[in-house]
């Protein structure tokens, strides 16, 4: 089912930003609504967002390709993107990624075994003040979590497993 | 006039025109500033940093806006802490560049050294290695000794596959991105684009297939570095050891001038060969571009199936002959016919080779068939574009007509510069019954019903919007073409176009007048020669006491047979090869190949264009016109044998259209612009320069100013679908499977199946699916193929490709079933 | 002093529509557009001083009279992609403080005839987006953004765009590109985008802090918002202070405080008590300042602190003490340039690139001075030669660190 099939009113909202003539503005918006649906692009989205802004599927993957937040591989559910950048690291950022490491028992870059979560290092979040601070990015958007401590991390993924079982 | 500004480069003083750019200006003046990224035929972009100068403009005095004057009494002029792009800039009065100061130098070095960290410099395994830009900057302009440690460079794929024809090797990639803007703004396939980013980018491209544009080949001359190669050419052979050979290419009617790139090699038992196929600049023509079929479909004329002696029939079995047996048994047979005797040939040989066939068919009396099922070509010599006409110099004030022709597919070349006029803002109308890649660049589509194509032009000349369009231009060109129709309904619409042209006083005239797109390279000659199509081959085939044959295969085409053995004509076929026809020959001769010795085409836009020899000839083949001329003297007929040349002579002054035109003549050459070809490849590419001719095109009769006037429009009686039947329609490809993509073993995936298209609603109607084989019958024979849909077409029709094994001429009444329905019967 | 920006620290439920109306909201907008004529606007702006808050300093004023009358329609984009690493107050503004960003906006878009403006947030501002968009959904419903505002002919409407992770996209051509459904990469100016910006057409791009003073100038006049801060600089800056201080944070002064102001009476000092050793006025693009009593009594404006060797940019100061080796600070900023490069010109894709090699490499081979000296080179090397800012900045820190810490990059 396409994009516009499955989220009408989304669509039609997105596409009312800009002019008619420039339609080829919502290839984010739209990108943003398509990692909805699976937590990464397919290229089937891909292709769909590209006749739908008459556009090539080769352009809407340039955009995949540019920027970060898009992705269009499967990985963890969550994706927990902590700041490593010069301010927060000068307020123990790296130290603080070591110990989660440490704890999920993966490497930055990987996906724990169960694949709830995907430990990514990312550059400056805008929350150098309350570092050690990390971002999840999830189905369901992005949520930034900040002043926290590696126990209070530790019990936000339980929490993370638990909603998970739950829902299943 | 624009304006003309004076500036002074590297203390040289140039006048160009307002708005040129600086480096556009300082090669104009002779001076080549260093580019990468920078393309004469694109929108600069201003990434690769090469192209960095010293640039001092006049200081303005704001009160005054006059110069503020030094001591001297001399401007004084304001440098930019930052050097500056040259390919960015353009140029305004007074301004000083300096491209060789000490600092432009360091920012040139500087650029190349960055550029060589990431590069991994295997130029003695490089395809591009002898013509690359970046190893003759580097020589130029680099630093000698790398302070970049080697170990630290960035591996990446060397074998990545954009679809079958071009590869990437990431790792020589300097991210120029020349080949995504030239597919997005020339092409208009934005097929190629850039993953990732920072060190990480890379070409990428998504499409289904893979680079799926028909110019693809293009990037490769384009790109700066050996990232970007054909699977042709690869590890084929080095650019120095290639020779070059001024050509046309044969594929469609456009004439794009062409180089062939040859060299002897072993693998062929010391044969010269062709290596590849390069555009050579023509601007009237194709620019600097060629179309992926005329690049990669040249492998037909090194066929080892290639005829290379006489036949002649004996007890019923085609047997070797000698040239004299061979030419005077089919000069016996001709002389024997008189008017009883038939020429059949096609566009695909020279205007030479038809001018001696025609005239040994005048001697005896004879008919000069063209071997076509499109008319309209005796239009084209009387309102045809006129002199001087120049696509690439059309735009605001100019209408463009493209009737009943996808050009994207039948002549790549004129989508792109009619695709480009309309950027320079002519008004471009398609009308077709089917979706075509055109419409996206049109100002007016016109999705008409096969069948209505008269109606349709005579309407542009009505008092509409469109017609005022139409009507009202400056200038107007109609480009028709034989979608959807045979003969009678491409003549009809050349008719009405021609009339529609005339009445509107858009003929006589430079970018006014007809075009036809033809089916093959040469049509428009052979009509101005005199060849005319018949509407009933067969008939004429079977009313005929002797046919000549000449680069045609009708019997392979499905559009004669033998229905008497004892009653049918004498059967001459003079062929590369050994054709469904030619087993059907009394006598079969064998001719050289376009790519062996010299002639002209003249192209849909009526400019004869010489073509060299380029490979020396297969033994045991002659060219056409000296077959002609020989079987000619069997019939104590004396037809011009030896030398091209006399004979274009002979035709010049035989046709008035040709009049005053000679090989020297055609060989001329005038400066163009961009100057590209020379020994900076960084600024224009790898595309030759034309040092062998420009060609000349021909005058028309409106131009003349003779008096003739107009056939009327002959009502067709056009074919309707019927109740639970089809009208099977027409259609063109650009791969399809004619003889000269025989051996293009390359285009294979491309050219696929023959796929035939319906509308959802009668698939729907026939329950059938797309991807599904269906079974088609058409003309009483039965054929299977898998179906696609096409919503842009109305319910009752199905389009058949042409040239691919499915006997469609004409609009055609045609049925269908699902293949499995019936098995399961 | 009560606060002119960072009003919610005053006023909590001023991200309340009633709450910000109760206290003047959207009355300099209204005077704006049915009492004031664009140009107007445009003068009292330019009178006031205010210069760009993004980083660039450029005078606002001056900016919008830029504009291309000739051609239409006229956009205006809000640049809330905040990412330059030490910046964090854009982020607090919109979410504390929304309606008087989108006031700013709404002035702006006035000020230059445009009936559009886009409000471009960083991906990761994903929950501000979200409070935004409810936030102008409740502007149209009390009929302050939409058609016929106040019974004029005057409409406007705002939207937001959501970027998704590129430093590259605050440069305001990138953004440009961004909005329009391409690759965030950097166009070539001129054209500025006030002749041909956002589809070609006359774009003015303002930073959130900067379109959120607007409302205030509007309401107090030219002259009351010019006799705050300095002649250089005039006004407030909202300043964001990190590093190893004992209280980060977002602090609204007047221009002319001191570093030490800054540090030491509003951040608490340094941690553990330790001196500075080095700061780093606009994040990550910064050079770095050799901190003494000197500087550190030196007012934070753009002309002095430009007397230091720096520039004050978007002031993200971040303070590195003296526990901090310098050589460790420029790798984490190389790092995120060269993450951040976006690939366009040949100079920041491989200079970036190579710097990276070199300071992974120096700190492992023992400091060999013929690396330091190459890295010093390459940065050199890249200066006044990329295509935009990104590139040069990446050059700053690598630059002034070697050459004004010399012993960080020796062997110990």
């Amino acid at each position: 089912m396409s994009l516009a099939q499955e989220h009408p009113k989304e669509v039609k909202q997105i596409l009312a930003k800009y002019p008619p003539e420039h339609k080829r503005s919502a290839v984010m918006p739209l990108l943003y609504l398509a990692q909805r649906a699976e937590g990464y692009i397919t290229k089937q989205a891909m292709q769909d967002i590209a006749d739908t802004l008459e556009i090539s599927v080769t352009d809407v993957g340039a955009i995949v390709g540019f920027y970060t937040l898009y992705h269009d591989k499967k990985e963890g559910k969550y994706r927990m993107q902590v700041c490593t950048d010069l301010p927060c690291a000068l307020r123990g950022a790296d130290q603080f990624m070591e110990s989660l490491c440490a704890n999920l028992g993966i490497k930055v870059g990987e996906t724990t075994a169960d694949g709830l979560l995907t430990l990514e290092a990312v550059t400056c979040l805008a929350g150098c003040d309350r570092a050690p601070m990390f971002q999840i990015q999830s189905r369901a958007g992005l949520k930034y979590y900040e002043d926290m401590t590696v126990d209070k991390t530790m019990e936000l993924v339980e929490a993370l497993k638990n909603a998970g079982q739950e829902a299943e | 006039m624009t304006k003309q500004v004076t500036l002074t480069i590297d203390g040289r003083q140039v006048t160009v025109p307002e708005g040129m750019l600086v480096v556009d200006a300082a090669k104009l003046a002779g001076i080549d500033v260093p580019v990468f990224c920078y393309h004469p035929k694109m929108e600069p972009v201003g990434m690769c940093r090469m192209c960095l100068v010293e640039i001092g403009r006049p200081l303005m005095d704001r009160n005054t806006g006059k110069a503020v004057l030094d001591e001297k009494g001399a401007p004084k002029l304001q440098f930019l802490p930052k050097l500056e792009t040259a390919c960015t800039n353009p140029v305004s009065d007074g301004m000083v560049v300096l491209t060789e100061s000490e600092k432009a130098k360091a920012g040139q070095k500087s650029t190349v050294e960055f550029l060589l960290t990431s590069h991994p410099l295997d130029c003695p395994i490089c395809d591009k290695g002898g013509e690359c830009p970046l190893q003759n900057l580097t020589m130029a302009h680099g630093p000698g000794r790398s302070r970049f440690l080697y170990d630290e460079k960035m591996h990446l794929a060397k074998n990545v596959p954009l679809g079958e024809l071009i590869y990437l090797d990431q790792e020589r990639c300097i991210q120029c991105a020349r080949c995504i803007r030239f597919q997005d703004e020339v092409a208009g396939d934005a097929v190629l684009g850039f993953d990732e980013r920072a060190r990480s980018t890379k070409i990428i491209s998504l499409s289904d297939p893979e680079f799926d544009s028909v110019f693809s080949g293009n990037t490769t001359d384009i790109c700066p570095v050996g990232a970007l190669t054909t699977s042709d050419f690869r590890f084929g052979a080095r650019p120095w050891e290639l020779d070059a050979s001024a050509s046309i290419c044969s594929q469609c009617p456009v004439g794009c001038n062409i180089t062939f790139n040859t060299r002897r090699e072993a693998k062929t038992d010391g044969r010269v060969v062709i290596k590849r196929v390069m555009p050579r600049q023509n601007e009237q023509v194709n620019e600097t571009w060629i179309c992926d079929k005329g690049r990669f479909a040249f492998h037909y004329v090194e066929s080892k199936d290639r005829l290379n002696r006489p036949l002649l029939r004996k007890d019923g079995k085609l047997t070797r002959a000698s040239w004299e047996a061979a030419t005077k048994s089919a000069g016996g047979a001709f002389a024997k016919a008189g008017k009883n005797l038939v020429v059949l040939a096609s566009g695909r040989l020279s205007n030479e080779d038809l001018f001696n066939l025609k005239a040994l068919a005048d001697q005896v009396g004879g008919r000069a068939v063209l071997y076509s099922n499109m008319g309209g070509g005796n239009l084209t010599s009387l309102v045809g574009a006129g002199q001087g006409t120049n696509l690439g110099e059309m735009g605001r004030g100019s209408t463009i007509v493209v009737a009943a022709s996808d050009l994207y597919e039948e002549a790549p070349l004129w989508y792109l510069r009619v695709k480009q006029a309309a950027g320079r803002g002519a008004t471009l109308i398609v009308a077709n019954p089917r979706a075509t890649k055109l419409e996206r660049y049109a100002n007016y589509v016109i999705r008409y019903s096969y069948g209505d194509e008269v109606k349709t032009i005579q309407d542009l000349t009505k008092k509409s919007r469109i017609g005022d369009a139409f009507v009202k231009a400056e200038n107007a060109i109609i480009l028709f073409g034989s979608e959807g129709l045979g003969l009678e309904g491409s003549t009809a619409l050349a008719t009405v176009c021609a009339r529609a042209l005339h009445d509107t006083k858009h003929v006589g005239k430079p970018n006014n007048g007809l075009i036809g797109v033809w089916q093959r390279a040469n049509d428009e000659g052979a009509w101005e020669i005199g060849f005319h199509p018949e509407e009933n081959l067969q008939a004429v085939f079977d009313r005929a006491a002797a046919v000549y044959i000449a680069g045609a295969d009708p019997f392979g085409d499905g559009l004669l047979k033998i229905k008497n053995a004892r009653r049918k004509p004498f059967i001459v076929v003079q062929d590369l090869f050994e054709t469904e026809t030619a087993k059907n020959a009394d006598v079969v001769l064998p001719a050289q190949a376009y790519t062996e010795r010299d002639g002209t085409f003249t192209s849909g836009e009526r400019r004869v264009q010489r073509f060299y020899p380029a490979v020396p000839a297969l033994e045991g083949t002659k060219p056409d016109f000296v077959i002609t001329s020989q079987v000619a003297k069997q019939m104590g007929v004396i037809l011009e044998g030896t030398s091209a040349a006399v004979v274009f002579e002979i035709m010049a002054e035989d046709h008035p259209s040709f009049a005053g035109l000679d090989y020297a003549a055609l060989a001329e050459v005038k400066s163009q612009w961009p100057i590209v070809g020379r020994g900076d490849l960084y600024y224009g590419g790898t595309t030759y320069e034309n040092k062998q001719g420009l060609g000349a095109p021909l005058s028309n009769a409106a131009q003349r100013a003779e008096k003739f006037s107009l056939p009327r429009v002959q009502k067709v009686a056009a074919l309707r679908p019927r109740e639970r039947k089809l009208l099977a329609v027409p259609i063109t490809r650009l791969y399809d499977r004619g003889l000269t993509l025989s051996g293009a073993e390359l285009l294979e995936g491309r050219i696929g199946e023959a796929f035939i298209a319906l509308h959802p609603a009668a698939a729907e109607r026939f329950k059938v699916r797309p991807g599904e084989r269906v079974q088609l019958r058409l003309d009483g024979v039965s054929e299977e193929a898998p179906l696609r849909i096409d919503d842009s077409i109305s319910a009752g029709v199905v389009l058949v490709p042409r040239s691919m094994g499915l006997p469609i001429h004409k609009p055609t009444e045609a049925s269908l079933k699902s293949i499995k329905k019936a098995a399961g019967r | 002093m009560s606060h002119i920006l960072l009003r919610h620290r005053d006023i909590p439920e001023i991200s309340s529509l009633n709450v910000y109306r109760k206290n003047g909201g959207f009355e300099a907008f209204k005077k704006a557009v049915t009492k004031m004529k664009p140009g107007q606007v445009t003068d009292l702006v330019k009178a006031s001083g205010l210069r760009g808050r993004g980083g660039a300093g450029f005078p606002t004023g001056v900016k919008w009279s830029f504009i291309d009358n000739k051609v239409w329609p006229h956009y205006v984009v809000a640049n809330a992609d905040e990412s330059e690493p030490g910046t964090f107050k854009d982020r607090e503004i919109m979410e504390s403080n929304p309606f008087q960003f989108l006031e700013g906006v709404a002035i702006a878009s006035y000020a230059v005839g445009a009936n559009t403006a886009y409000v471009y947030l960083r991906g990761e501002f994903w929950q501000a987006a979200q409070f935004l968009d409810e936030k102008i959904a409740e502007l149209e419903k009390a009929g302050l953004l939409g058609g016929r505002l106040f019974g004029t002919n005057y409409s406007l409407r705002i939207h937001t765009h959501l970027g998704a992770g590129a430093y590259i996209c605050g440069e305001e051509t990138a953004m440009l590109e961004s909005i329009e459904g391409k690759r965030g990469q950097p166009r070539i100016r001129p054209p500025f985008p006030a002749v041909c910006g956002l589809y070609g057409k006359p774009t003015v791009v303002n930073n959130v802090e900067t379109l959120t003073n607007l409302p205030m100038i509007l309401a107090n006049g030219a002259d009351w918002y010019k006799s705050l801060g300095t002649p250089d600089s005039a006004g407030v800056k909202v300043f964001s202070l990190s590093g190893r201080v004992r209280k980060p944070g977002n602090y609204e002064l007047p221009f002319g405080t001191t570093f030490r102001q800054l540090i030491y009476d509003h951040g608490g000092g340094v941690q553990d008590g330790r001196p500075v050793k080095a700061i780093m006025p606009a994040g990550a693009s910064s050079s770095f300042i050799v901190a003494n009593d000197q500087v550190l009594d030196t007012k934070m404006d753009y002309a002095s602190v430009r007397t230091l060797g720096a520039d004050l940019g978007s002031a993200s100061v971040i303070v590195i003490d003296d526990t901090v080796p310098l050589d460790w600070v420029i790798h984490k900023t190389i790092h995120f340039f060269k993450h951040e490069s976006c690939g366009k010109c040949t100079p920041c894709r491989e200079g970036t690139y190579w710097m990276m090699h070199l300071i992974d490499r120096i700190p492992q081979s023992g400091y060999l001075k013929a690396d330091v000296d190459l890295l010093l080179n390459v940065a050199t090397q890249m200066q006044n030669k990329c295509l935009c800012p990104l590139g040069e900045f990446s050059t700053m820190a690598v630059v002034t660190g070697i050459e004004r810490f010399p012993q960080d990059f020796r062997k110990a």
